[in-house]
């Protein structure tokens, strides 16, 4: 196989400078120019709008922030979070320094680093939410997969649970909050938790959300296989397992991947909700807290948080795709 | 003949269908040697894939039943291979991997690594595919990916090889290299070959036996004709032999005269008509070779 594999990746090899040239000549340099130029038109008007419309809406917080403040508490934000980064590392050598002293003078003494207690900034509560999206939307797509590919595979199954289904697809995150904090505070007790409380709190609200999509699309892509592939596998007595991972996956892999995809962005929307509405560390939690704050700095800054959130969730979804194009037969 | 190697019995095939049960089949009684090529023929919608499916164990007769070598058939298995009318390859799977699951299945235990990859390249030589290995069956042409179909099938050294119009959507020049490399391969293996066709020179041209359907409802064997054409057989020197021209005329008057109206039932018979049920196609019209209406309901096979 190690020759075959050869000549395969030659000819990719070859596909790839030959994109890479056709990128390179004139026709289609002009076309990635008219590909980025519609799109910088729309934003530059929508800065244009906004920057015009943004003085005239007065709050108690004085007026909405246009573009210039926006990108101001970016850079403020961003500002607070270096310092604080730097105050954390100072800490941290002090207390290196402190603990070398200690086990000089008696080489036997526990010695222990503490965390630096400073306040999370927006670029920690940046990475708290991605953490919190991920492990919610990773727990979901291990839930709904497996059971959507038995439901596709089962009609009587799927019979069954589909009123369930159709259910509690549509119930809102903020429903299910109250029910899942009370569940997990009396239920995860332990006195050196793994996780902390209002990450898991987060996390399971955004599962339940989140998970609906994958299991719709899995079961229906499943249950679409095409009917003579099916016939094939029945020729050839494949196993239930190899008839799965060789006939039933692979099929479904697209329908798959548009689910998680639909589900990652309903993660991403229902944590933010989460986290403001339980205090639990996160961008939400950050949108919150400016809005307690009230500060002339806030709205902007809440701004900022708004387009990140945004941003990221658009990434995110950029990588589903390119995840997607890794894995898919027909991409 | 020798004792029967594949034998349908008394079979019926009733459909269930919202307007009540549908019967396809009645009375279908069909007797095959070992080796014996057998090309089944009638209009569109008789009953075909569904004889082939009974004997594939894809659908259970309602009625009667399908025996071989004794055993009676419940269950698709690999010992029956089927050729499907639109190859039927996993779009996800190379050339190379589709024909491998196969032999990995059926030969897991009796061959090692080095001899399943030496009889899937054998397989796909057969069929001169062994230059596109690596291609998915979207990166192929129609024809080439009915090969690999059929290279598939024949790699799990089926006893019964059944074929459901497995040329029907190629162009006039594949279909005869196809079938020139089908008779081939027949003759070297002696397999047993049931194909559905509606093609009259193919059918002809391949066959040991040619077996005609009568329309549908409750379609069943109306005629059998036994080719006596020496083999290795050679189309163009047979083109106007006297007897291959007689066998062809046989299987045409059974389709235009005696079963003349597709889908109807046979008391119209009498009626006249002149225009020609388009699936049939014979050398005089090779421009319309592709072009088969679809069966009112969704294809099974
Ligand atoms: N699953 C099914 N349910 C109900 N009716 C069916 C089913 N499968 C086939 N039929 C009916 O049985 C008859 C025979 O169908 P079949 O597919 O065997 O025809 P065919 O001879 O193979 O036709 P074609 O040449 O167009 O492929 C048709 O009238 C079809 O409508
Ligand atoms: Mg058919």
């Amino acid at each position: 196989m190690t020759t075959l594999s050869q000549t395969d990746s030659l000819s990719q090899g070859q596909r790839w400078l030959r994109a890479l040239t056709e990128k390179l000549a004139g026709r289609s340099l002009a076309e990635t120019g008219r590909q980025l130029l519609l799109p910088a038109i729309g934003i530059a008007l929508f800065l244009g709008f906004w920057h015009l419309a943004a003085p005239q809406v007065q709050t108690s917080l004085g007026a909405f922030p246009g573009p210039a403040q926006v990108l101001e508490q970016t850079g403020q934000l961003w500002q607070e979070h270096s310092n604080q980064r730097d105050r954390a590392a100072q800490f941290v050598t002090m207390q290196e320094e402190r603990n070398e002293r200690i086990l000089t003078e008696n080489p036997n003494a526990e010695v222990k680093i503490r965390d630096y207690p400073g306040a999370p900034t927006f670029i920690d509560q940046i990475f708290t939410s991605l953490g919190t999206v991920l492990a919610g939307f990773v727990l979901a797509t291990i839930i709904a997969v497996p059971l959507g590919i038995i439901i596709g595979l089962n009609r009587h199954f799927s019979a069954a649970v589909n009123p369930l289904i159709q259910i509690f697809k549509p119930v809102s995150p903020l429903a299910w909050l109250p029910l899942v904090t009370m569940v997990v505070s009396a239920t995860y007790v332990s006195d050196d938790p793994m996780f902390a409380k209002s990450f898991l709190t987060s996390m399971i609200t955004v599962t339940l959300c989140s998970l609906w999509p994958t299991l719709i699309n899995t079961s229906v892509g499943v249950a679409a296989v095409n009917p003579d592939l099916l016939n094939v596998s029945k020729v050839l007595q494949l196993s239930f397992w190899t008839h799965v991972r060789k006939v039933v996956l692979p099929s479904s892999v697209p329908m798959i991947f548009t689910g998680l995809r639909v589900s990652l962005g309903i993660a991403w929307m229902v944590l933010i909700a989460a986290e403001m509405l339980a205090q639990s560390p996160g961008l939400g939690k950050f949108v919150w807290d400016e809005f307690q704050n009230g500060s002339s700095q806030s709205l902007s800054r809440i701004m900022v948080a708004v387009l990140a959130i945004g941003f990221i969730g658009f990434l995110l979804d950029r990588i589903m795709l390119l995840i997607q194009k890794k894995v898919a037969w027909n991409e | 003949m020798s004792k029967s190697h594949l034998e349908l019995t008394n079979v019926q095939m009733a459909f269930d269908t919202p307007h009540g049960p549908f019967v396809a089949l009645e009375n279908v009684d069909l007797k095959i040697r070992k080796g014996e090529f057998v090309s089944l023929i009638g209009h569109s919608g008789c009953g075909k894939s569904t004889v082939l499916n009974i004997v594939a164990g894809l659908l259970q007769a309602t009625r009667g039943g399908c025996v071989l070598d004794g055993h009676e058939v419940n269950t698709p298995g690999p010992e029956r291979a089927v050729v499907f009318q639109n190859h039927s390859l996993m779009p996800w799977l190379t050339v190379y991997e589709n024909v491998e699951l196969a032999v990995q299945q059926v030969f897991r235990k009796s061959m090692n690594k080095a001899e399943r990859k030496e009889w899937i390249l054998h397989n796909l030589k057969l069929v001169n595919m062994d230059h596109a290995l690596h291609k998915r069956p979207g990166e192929i042409s129609g024809g080439m990916a009915q090969r690999v179909g059929i290279a598939r099938a024949l790699a799990m050294k089926p006893s019964v090889l059944l074929m459901d119009e497995p040329f029907g959507a190629l162009d006039a020049l594949t279909r005869a290299h196809l079938q020139d490399s089908l008779m081939e391969i027949q003759q070297d293996l002696n397999s047993t070959v049931i194909m559905i066709t509606h093609d009259v020179d193919e059918a002809v041209l391949l066959s040991d036996r040619i077996v005609m359907m009568t329309n549908g409802p409750a379609a069943t064997i109306g005629e059998e004709l036994h080719i006596k054409l020496p083999r290795p057989r050679n189309r163009v020197t047979l083109a106007d032999n006297p007897e291959y021209v007689h066998y062809r005329q046989a299987v045409l008057s059974f389709l235009y005269e005696k079963q003349r109206f597709p889908g109807k039932g046979q008391e119209e018979q009498g009626e006249q008509n002149t225009e020609e049920p388009a699936p049939i196609h014979t050398e005089e019209t090779p421009g319309v070779e592709s072009s088969q209406p679809e069966s009112p309901v969704r294809r099974i096979a």
